[in-house]
This record gives structure tokens, C-alpha cells and sequence, in this order.
């Protein structure tokens, strides 16, 4: 088991011809994810060809779900157009869309947001480096790679990993595989200040996962995401949680990178978050070389 | 991105919003004529108004001595003498840090009557992904002091993004305050109006402090914006090129303006030990582990996530432009990124710099025995580090040394 997705997930890509889409299609096909369909407006009718695999384009997601029962996108539409794309794969039903894109306007993101409210679609990201599922091969192929992940740097395990960063999740998932531990499902939920889904969130899918045995939770200044999900790790949890949050030495009222990653009116501080996490009995890596090692030791 | 008073005011004038008025101005003469008018149309009493980027302008003071960088004037000769002591001067406020900012524009306006000064701002609610609408009776004052010690003075009214602001969200809120009469009805629209600049703008915060109720020259009561500050969504500037071209580049820092040409994220801090890393989580974090280890961080770096040899030899003269650096700290975890490719990006980098100082690399991820092997026969002195922690104690150390 794992969560949100499994190896034989049925993936289709939305923006699958332009040159970021089409290069991560390729490694998902070749990490061996199910890649059944793209979509490219305009361009229905074509075939995405990578390493002997036809996938067929469609202009629309719609069209594409009836013909290839995919259930699960990757969002890889340049920003101006990704607030459509999100919501058009919500409109086909699927179970899962998972927005690679940066640089979303906010407001597009409170429309989207809203227009989710009760549509069983859960939306991961925009602004992450997707969902990591390993498989069982040569260096976790097989697995169900949705968006720019490594996937070699993974190995099928027992640990969930949800972070806000793409690179600092990669850290945690090689600090992990390097001891020689493997990964239930890693989860980026991206730098933005509206996202599809939340620290919590994902932590209890993780809690509620028997595949999972033990999380490490990794994030950073802005928000107060990470205190929400101490606050209900401390009253449910039920595995060792071990976390790091980024950005203790950033200047109040700037943003350091991610959109959502800023100090502002006091609100969202590193040291706020470190003192939640300590509260709920999740462990603290003093730096974030010692992430995996954290929870190793609480396990 | 951020924007002057003056700016924001007009923004906020185009959508309906009262605010004194006033015009912006670059020379002594043009704050001459704006008081002329000013006086002229029966106003008597003028503010003259740094325009920066930073707060706590009116207790600021100027570098040749001069004090206050908000000031009230009772004449056209008043409003001159302060343009002339303020115009391309240095102001030094608790926001501009020792260095200061040169005022290049200046803000005259109606000084109005104020009878009474609140709080009113609106900005997205993290919470809960809602536009929140933020007022308080306590205004000219610093909020976030007022949200900590009385909480109860903090009005809230949360927006329904599918339906936008209903009036009677402004009236609620207008209510809150105490308002009643011609100043209630004059609140509502100023409410309305705010959180439409904040919402059509695509802005991250519009605030409004103080909001202020005056008495008009026929003796009765209106809302108006005396201060106003807006901050931007960078990620929708895309649609409002209008707003594009208020930045104000003077107010930004030299080597971040670079640094945005190559497309990377530069922040300039105050430590010694410059860093290079792919990732903004991962970015921060090298901060965190350099202060961990006893060091202090020189800037925040994010080079992305497909770094190529330019950008990588662009981060380096940037980087080492700031002369605090005394050490430099590249961090890559190339997941998907050669690290070869940035192995050679960085011997060549150095390599045209001329770099003297210490170097220490940590690199790991795709094709990183190629990158290390890159390294290791370039000759040149770098030191490397296996993890995070090992590449951040040794270049700690080599500031130490």
C-alpha cells in the first residue's frame, strides 16, 4: 500500500508537448509509471512517443479520461493557463491533479480553491515536485512518479515524506535510501501560499496508511500549516513524526523563494513551528542533515 | 513587489477610493506648484511625504541632519524649504537600516482635519484561503502590537471568493468601528473599494493606516485614506503591466536586480559566508545549517531547478560582489540537473573570477562522480564536502581560519 497513488495509477499529463511536460513525461515513462494519456489543446489526434510507449494526446482532459480511464494529471501548463487546466481536470472527475506549475497569480489560486469545495478531486500542489510512490526494480522502478522528482533516488519502504520544497524532499528521501530505508509515498505540496492540500492532510492519509510506518514532515517559514497538523499529530498521532523546518535565518517580511515562504507581521516563524512540532512530540533535526536520522532513532 | 504611497493612492483613487489630494514630485518646483494649488483651492495647511519603500518615514531622519521625513507645512515657502531639505537626500528610518534611501519623490497633499484614525487592510488569510478583511478602532498605530495585546480590537469579515464582497460586509464592518451617519456611509464605500483595488489589482496586501475620519470644508463628516501601502502578487504583474511600470528599481537592491536578469532568487543578508544552492527549501536550510555550525549566512541563492553553466558563472560574480563574503558555500542536490554540468560550471566560473577565497562544494544527486571527478582534476584548491553538515563545518571553519 502507499497513498494517493500506487504503481498501476493511470496517468495523463496536461501540457504534455511543451518542453518541461514532455521531458518529465519521459522519466515518468521511464521510471515505469502507467502514462496513458496527454493533453495539449489543439493537438488531439497526435502520439507522445517516448522509449517504444505511444501515448495518445487529446485535446481535451475530458476526452482523454473516456478514452484512457486515467484518474490521476500532472499540470505542467505554463501559469497564466494552469488555474483552467486544475479546474478542468476537476471537471473530468479525476481523482487526482497534481499542479507542478510555478508562479500562479494567488487570486487564481482562491478561485480555484473555492470551486473545489465538494468535488471529491483532491488537488496536490500547484508550485511541488509532485508525488513519489517507489516501486520494486532497480532503484525503485515501477513506482508512480507524478511530476520533476528523482526517481532513482527512492526505495520502496515504510516512511512517508510530505514537504513544502522539491529539492529539501529529495534530501530527506536520499538521506533515508542511503541508510538503506525505503518510502511508503513521498508527497510535495508545494511553496505557494494557497495550495490544493495541506501538511495535514497528508499526514493523516499517512496515519491512517498500514504500509506507513513512520513520517518525516519537513517545512518552512510562512503560514501556519505545520502548526496545524503538530497540533493534530499531538491529539491523533499514532506513528514517530521527525521534521525540519526551513528558513529559521530568514529576514522578516521577505520572501525567500517560494511565494509562501515569508515572515510577515510576526506570523510564520521557523521558531513558532519548531516549538509546535516539540509540543506534539515530533522529533526535531537539529539541521537538515539529520532528518532521516531523527526519525530513525524514534522508530 | 512594492510600491510608494503616491502609487498606491492612485490605485486606490481608480477604484473609487477617496484619498487627499495631492501630487507627486521630483523637483523643488514641482512641489512649489503643487503647494500653489494646493493653497489656492483653500486648503491650509500642506504634508510633504517621503516616498520610499519603508516605514517609520515621519520620525526618520535625514543624513545632513535634517529631521523628519513627513512634515506638515502652513505655506507655499514652508513646503518649498522642506522639498529642498528632503529632495535626493538620504533618509534614515528603523525600516532603511544605517545605509538609508535617497528620496527621489516626494508626496504634497491636503493636510486634512482628523477627527478620528482607524486601522483598515485586506490581504489573503492563509487559513483558510479567503481574501480577510482586517479593521480596528486603534489606528496610526502599530497593528500587530494591537492584534497581540487586544485581540478584541481586530475586526474580521472573511470574503466569499465565488460571490465577491457583498455591501453588507462593508456596512459590518463600518458598524464595528462605530461609524454612524454621513462618515458610516462614507466608510462603506471606502471599504468596498479598498478590497476591490486589493482584489482587481491582484495585490498581497493593501493597507490602510490610518483610515481616517475628517471634517470637509461644508463641516461634515468623510472617510478617506491618509496612508496607504500596497504590496503586489509578483505572480500576477504579468496582467497588469500598468502596475509593471510603477517598480521602482532605485528601491531595490543593485545585486538582486542582477541577479533576477539570470533568473535567480538572490537576497542579500549580512554574514560572511556566501551560498549557492538549487531549491529555495533547500536554500534556506543551507542558511539554517551555516548558523548552526556557528557561521553567518551572506545571502540566499536559489539557482532553480535546471541550472546551466551561465546562471551557475552569473550566481559567482554576483555573490562575490558583496565584499563581506569571506567564503563561499555551493549546495546542489541535482535530482534531475547534471552534476557534472554544474562541476563545470563552477571550475570555469572560478576560473573567470579568479576566485581567492575558500570554496567549499557539496554536490550529490545525478551523475555526481562525473561532477566530483570534474572537480578534483580542474587543480584548482576546493574543498569538498560529503553531506550538508560536513561541507557546512568545514566552511565554517574556513571563515574561522
Amino acid at each position: 500500500m502507499s497513498i494517493l497513488v500506487t504503481p498501476q495509477t493511470r496517468l495523463l499529463v496536461q501540457g504534455i508537448t511543451g518542453a518541461f511536460g514532455a521531458r518529465h513525461a519521459q522519466l515518468s515513462i521511464d521510471y515505469g509509471t502507467q502514462v496513458v494519456a496527454g493533453v495539449t489543446p489543439g493537438k488531439g489526434g497526435q502520439v507522445f512517443e517516448h522509449a517504444g510507449v505511444k501515448v495518445p494526446i487529446f485535446d481535451t482532459v475530458a476526452e482523454a479520461v473516456r478514452e484512457t480511464r486515467a484518474t490521476a494529471s500532472a499540470v505542467f501548463v505554463p501559469p497564466p493557463f494552469a488555474a483552467d487546466a486544475i479546474l478542468e481536470g476537476v471537471d473530468a472527475r479525476l481523482d487526482l491533479v497534481v499542479a507542478i506549475t510555478e508562479g500562479i497569480p494567488v487570486n487564481d489560486m482562491i478561485k480555484v480553491k473555492r470551486a473545489m469545495q465538494g468535488s471529491a478531486t483532491r488537488l496536490i500542489g500547484p508550485n511541488c515536485p509532485g508525488i513519489v510512490t517507489p516501486g520494486d526494480g532497480k532503484d525503485s522502478h515501477g513506482g508512480c512518479r507524478i511530476g520533476i522528482a528523482p526517481g532513482y533516488i527512492h526505495k520502496r519502504g515504510h516512511i512517508g515524506v510530505v514537504s513544502r520544497s522539491g529539492t529539501l524532499t529529495y534530501e530527506a528521501v536520499f538521506q533515508l535510501t542511503s541508510r538503506g530505508v525505503g518510502q511508503s509515498t513521498c508527497v510535495g505540496i508545494g511553496g505557494d501560499p494557497v495550495n490544493g492540500t495541506s501538511h495535514l492532510d497528508v499526514i493523516q492519509l499517512f496515519m491512517a496508511d498500514p504500509d506507513t510506518h513512520g513520517i518525516i514532515m519537513i517545512g518552512e517559514i510562512g503560514g501556519s500549516a505545520e502548526e496545524e497538523a503538530a497540533e493534530w499529530i499531538k491529539a491523533h498521532g499514532t506513528k514517530p513524526v521527525a521534521g525540519f523546518i526551513a528558513g529559521a535565518t530568514a529576514p522578516p517580511g521577505r520572501r525567500m523563494g517560494h511565494a509562501g515562504a515569508i515572515v510577515s507581521g510576526g506570523k510564520g516563524t521557523a521558531q513558532a513551528k519548531f516549538d509546535a512540532f516539540r509540543a506534539a512530540g515530533i522529533g526535531v533535526a537539529a539541521t537538515p542533515s539529520e532528518m532521516a536520522d531523527t526519525l530513525l532513532k524514534m522508530m | 513587489m512594492n510600491i510608494h504611497e503616491y502609487q498606491a493612492k492612485q490605485l486606490l483613487k481608480q477604484h473609487g477610493v477617496a484619498v487627499p489630494s495631492g501630487e507627486p514630485c521630483k523637483t523643488v518646483a514641482e512641489a512649489r506648484t503643487a503647494a500653489e494649488k494646493l493653497f489656492a483651492s483653500g486648503h491650509t495647511l500642506a504634508v510633504v511625504k517621503s516616498q520610499i519603500h519603508a516605514g517609520g518615514r515621519g520620525k526618520g531622519t535625514f543624513k545632513h541632519g535634517f529631521k523628519g521625513g513627513v512634515k506638515l507645512a502652513k505655506s507655499v515657502d514652508e513646503v518649498v524649504d522642506f522639498a529642498d531639505n528632503m529632495l535626493g537626500k538620504t533618509l534614515v528610518t528603523v525600516q532603511t537600516g544605517p545605509e538609508g534611501r535617497v528620496v527621489q519623490t516626494l508626496l504634497v497633499a491636503a493636510a486634512e482635519k482628523i477627527l478620528k484614525e482607524f486601522y483598515l487592510a485586506v490581504l489573503l488569510d492563509r487559513a483558510n484561503s479567503r481574501p480577510l478583511i482586517m479593521a480596528s478602532t486603534e489606528g496610526g498605530v502599530d497593528i500587530e502590537e494591537v492584534a497581540h495585546k487586544t485581540p478584541e480590537k481586530i475586526i474580521k469579515e472573511w470574503v466569499d471568493p465565488a460571490v465577491g464582497i457583498q455591501p453588507y460586509q462593508a456596512r459590518k464592518v463600518a458598524s464595528a468601528l462605530g461609524l454612524k451617519g454621513d462618515a458610516f456611509n462614507s466608510a462603506v464605500k471606502v471599504i468596498l473599494g479598498v478590497y476591490k483595488t486589493w482584489w482587481e489589482c491582484d495585490a498581497s496586501m493593501v493597507e490602510i493606516n490610518p483610515l481616517a475620519v475628517v471634517e470637509t470644508p461644508a463641516g461634515k463628516q468623510a472617510v478617506l485614506c491618509v496612508d496607504a501601502k500596497i504590496g503586489l502578487d509578483d505572480n500576477a504583474l504579468y496582467r497588469h503591466p500598468d502596475i509593471l511600470g510603477m517598480r521602482d528599481l532605485a528601491e531595490e537592491s543593485p545585486l538582486e536586480i542582477e541577479a533576477s536578469k539570470f533568473s535567480l532568487n538572490y537576497i542579500k543578508l549580512d554574514g560572511s559566508i556566501a551560498c549557492l544552492v538549487n531549491g529555495a527549501g533547500l536554500a534556506m536550510s543551507t542558511m539554517d545549517i551555516i548558523q548552526h555550525f556557528g557561521g553567518m549566512p551572506a545571502n540566499f541563492l536559489d539557482v532553480g531547478g535546471g541550472a546551466s553553466k551561465d546562471q551557475v558563472s552569473a550566481a559567482f560574480k554576483i555573490i562575490l560582489s558583496d565584499p563581506n563574503v569571506k567564503a563561499i558555500f555551493v549546495n546542489i542536490f541535482g535530482g534531475i540537473m547534471d552534476c557534472n554540468v554544474i562541476a563545470t560550471g563552477i571550475v570555469e566560473a572560478v576560473r573567470e573570477t579568479g576566485l581567492k577565497l575558500p570554496l567549499v562544494v557539496r554536490l550529490e544527486g545525478n551523475n555526481v562522480a562525473a561532477g566530483k571527478a570534474t572537480l578534483a582534476s580542474s587543480g584548482l584548491t576546493i574543498i569538498s564536502g560529503d553531506t550538508m553538515a560536513d561541507a557546512a563545518r568545514k566552511v565554517v571553519a574556513a571563515v574561522a581560519a
